[in-house]
């Protein structure tokens, strides 16, 4: 069968970073085309790219064999390429109705409102979705939101599908479901393009794969050519990876009393609901949950940033969430933020800048009420070496450095003050393979030393490989632990679903 | 009594209607537009001249808005194309319309012009009370109670204004729905100032028919402060615009009335209430009541990467 889509040769830079440098693959009708690389490799450039929101600087792209130039979305719509975003593109204030409405490419003006209601409750029933038209995109679950984009992307007809990191978002169960209907959709004729760095999904569901690595295609495999080390050796490449060991000696010791917190957020709902916790010292406590469940809001109240409505965070015998001890703590406990460019660090300052952010007041960097500069500067030099951290020339400002590196600036100075607590938000996420495995590095040697880490992440196998315990999160609420050892990922997946573990076989 | 001052309420509300209206269609395409104040001083000097030279009261009221139009078309430019500061251009074009209509109004000041008179809807301006305020008024304040239900239809109604409200909430969503985000905000901003302007023609073609200098008089600004307090609604605008026009229609009746508080403080009192109003709506809108589209005062850049 001829190529519905071809792309030949794509490049595209922005200022100061190559995102793209050469990439060429194909897809046929109805088949499912993975696109496999680490974070940075320039996935969603390329989609972003292929969808007309970004100009390729140069490079072919052909629909049936037809050489086009994308200039906007629309270009590229009417053609039938539609793409779930990463990053939803909804309006959270507006109904799923109207959301869905302005995706409708043959509304006209002025429309019968019935009609399409009709037209698209049809389609909600058929995929056997549970979703209100009338309610607000903001109160719905971001499993939810995203399949009103696929929705939309079906009401317009499109011809090949995109989906970028769709299974982020999702349950291992809903994962599955989403599957199924992709599989629906094959049969159809329609193409997929799939992109994940999640190697099970990628055996399970691909028909064909390319390898994506540093702005470059280096390779396209029919399913039968690979197995899941040879995708791995290929999307790592000869990148090293640093080596770690876990601290299996726990002591008894409790650092930090979570009791009955609630947090509510500006729209009075909570998003954390009566959560407990104790977290023992030296442990790694994995949280486990679909994001926007209330991790994030558990990490802001744990590190100072919002205030809990209610609850205690008791550590040495005082609670900290209504005390004076409240700043002397929030000061001494470490934080890698889900977000490092907004709140991680100053991105027009230099890394010698964003390294003491956090100790400037500390004499040994100080002269009288000037700044030692020299000593500074020499802070900068260890933590670099230390680190590893690929600087650029001194005072380069820390945006330009890649997000594997800014992520080992936050590192460095969170751990520079030996905290008892780290709270790590999402910290692997967009990094590369690599240096993803150096945080887990960073976070094990730690634990070793007594320091107590709380784990936000999103994959559950990073979870699984690196916690000794994990708590399970749903709406707000602390579902249940499990121990990782003797779990499958199915039995958390329920849980993350809000199905309590409690289905040892005792009360069926 | 009662139906005198309801009558002076519609009058004196109407122009910060148009000028609440256009504004709202602004900020719905996500634009802050701060220039109202100077583009109704530009549509009442043109409404004023055109009518002036040509006789017409329709050619006048034409003018204005292309004039507010064509000024509102600055802003459109340097916010949607240029992507520049939303705030700084608006402030810019209220100074640009203070200064321009003072320069080229010199020579209209003292001269005279029929103005809109009252037309009588048969029957329904026999009714009690409101009939007056209402069915017996100007054909500009007829055409504001149209465009009040327009603008709310167009809003909710069609796919159009499902668009540009996209465009004001999440402007990346309207461009892979494939809506050309830089057109539709374009037409926003320049429709939405050349309503402004019908409302300054308002107010040098109906409220008094003669250009005086600066005379808007701080009305664009209550309109700016009205268009948060109607929560970027239509109908809320209305009435928003009222309770205005009934307090000026108020400090204008006991001045008649010849009280002892001094004139200064009466003609105060719509400005005092703007703050009050600000005050009140802010507190609303941080208790989450939130109807502020999300995107606004923010540039969009298709190639931004965040």
């Amino acid at each position: 069968m001829p190529d519905f889509l071809k792309i030949e040769h794509i490049r595209k830079t922005f200022p100061g970073v190559i995102a793209l440098d050469d990439v060429s693959f194909s897809v046929a009708p109805g088949e499912i085309h993975t696109l496999l690389g680490e974070n940075g490799a320039g996935k969603s450039t390329l989609m972003n790219v292929l969808t007309g929101l970004y100009h390729p600087d140069s490079g072919e792209i052909r629909i049936d064999g037809r050489r086009l130039s994308f200039t906007s979305p629309r270009d590229s719509l009417a053609c039938g390429i539609g793409m779930v975003h990463q990053h939803f593109m909804l309006v959270p204030a507006h109904s799923v109705f109207e959301n869905i409405l302005l995706a409708l490419d043959n509304l006209p003006n002025l429309f019968s409102r019935k009609k399409y209601r009709a037209r698209i409750k049809q389609l909600i029933d058929e995929f056997q979705l549970d979703l209100d038209l009338d309610s607000p995109v903001w109160k719905l679950s971001i499993g939810a939101q995203q399949w009103i984009e696929l929705i939309k992307l079906l009401l317009r007809d499109c011809r090949l599908l995109i989906l970028d990191e769709p299974t982020a978002v999702l349950t291992p169960q809903e994962a599955e479901r989403l599957f199924k209907v992709l599989r629906q959709l094959k049969k159809q004729g329609k193409s997929i393009i799939f992109i994940s760095h999640k190697m099970r999904e990628v055996m399970e569901i691909s028909d064909q794969v390319t390898i994506l690595k540093k702005g470059r295609s280096i390779a396209s495999l029919t399913r039968g050519e690979y197995d899941e080390r040879k995708l791995a050796a290929l999307m790592i490449g000869a990148d090293k990876i640093p080596e770690w060991q876990k601290n299996l000696q726990l002591s008894t010791q409790i650092s930090l009393d979570i009791q009955q917190l609630s947090v509510r957020n500006d729209r009075g709902l909570s998003d954390l609901e009566d959560f407990s916790l104790q977290l023992i010292k030296g442990e790694i406590l994995g949280i486990a949950g679909v994001a926007g469940n209330g991790q994030k809001a558990l990490a802001e109240v744990l590190t100072g940033l919002r205030k809990a409505s209610h609850g205690r965070i008791m550590a040495n015998g005082e609670d900290l969430n209504n005390s004076s001890a409240r700043h002397s703590y929030i000061a001494g406990i470490a934080h890698i933020p889900e977000d490092r460019k907004t709140i991680g660090i100053a991105p027009d300052m230099s890394i010698d800048d964003n390294l003491i952010m956090k100790s400037f007041k500390n004499s040994a960097f100080a002269r009288g009420i000037f700044q030692d500069k020299k000593s500074i500067r020499r802070n900068a030099q260890e933590k670099i070496a230390q680190f590893a951290i690929k600087s650029g020339p001194e005072g380069t400002p820390v945006r330009y450095l890649s997000g594997g590196n800014i992520q080992k600036v936050i590192i460095a100075r969170e751990l520079s003050e030996k905290p008892a607590v780290l709270v790590a938000l999402y910290p692997t996420r967009g990094l590369d393979i690599g240096s993803a495995e150096y945080v887990h590095k960073v976070i094990a040697d730690g634990a070793a030393q007594g320091m107590s880490t709380i784990l936000i992440a999103e994959d559950l196998d990073e979870l699984l490989k690196l916690s000794d315990r994990i708590a399970v999160m749903f709406r707000g609420r602390l579902i249940g632990f499990v121990d990782p050892q003797n779990s499958s990922r199915e039995e958390i997946g329920l849980m993350m679903s809000g199905e309590t573990g409690e289905n040892d076989g005792g009360e069926a | 009594m009662l139906e005198i001052l309801l009558d002076a309420t519609v009058r004196a509300g109407t122009p910060i209607l148009f000028a609440t209206l256009g504004a709202i269609i602004n900020e719905r395409a996500g634009i802050i537009n701060l220039g109202i104040e100077g583009l109704m001083l530009i549509g009442a000097l043109a409404g004023f001249a055109a009518t002036h030279s040509s006789g017409s009261l329709l050619v006048g009221v034409s003018a204005a808005f292309v004039a507010a139009f064509a000024a509102g078309s600055i802003h459109a430019f340097i916010t949607v194309q240029l992507r520049g500061n939303q705030i700084v251009s608006g402030l810019a074009l209220t100074m640009f319309g203070i200064g321009i209509t003072a320069l080229f109004g010199k020579q209209l000041v003292g001269l005279t012009i029929d103005g809109f008179e009252r037309v009588a809807v048969p029957g329904l301006s026999q009714l009690p009370v409101v009939g007056k305020a209402i069915f017996n008024q100007n054909l500009l304040i007829y055409l504001s109670f149209f465009l009040v239900a327009a603008i709310w239809l167009f809003f909710y109604r069609t796919r159009w204004g499902l668009a540009v409200r996209t465009l004001g909430e999440n402007p990346a969503a309207a461009d892979t729905c494939g809506v050309p985000v830089n057109l539709y905000r374009f037409l926003a901003v320049t429709s939405g100032s050349g309503l402004v302007g019908i409302g300054g023609a308002y107010l040098s073609l109906a409220s008094t028919p003669m250009w005086i200098e600066n005379m808007s008089a701080g009305r664009g600004w209550i309109a700016v402060a009205l268009v948060i307090f109607a929560g970027w609604s239509s109908p809320k605008a209305l009435l928003g615009a009222y309770l205005f026009g009934g307090i000026t229609a108020m400090q204008l009746r006991f001045q008649a009335l010849g009280t002892t508080v001094s004139a200064h403080i009466l003609q105060m009192l719509p400005y005092f209430f703007t703050i009050i109003v600000l005050v009140i709506s802010t507190l609303r809108l941080q208790k989450g009541a939130s109807q502020q589209p999300e995107s606004l005062g923010l540039p969009y850049d298709r190639e931004d990467r965040k």
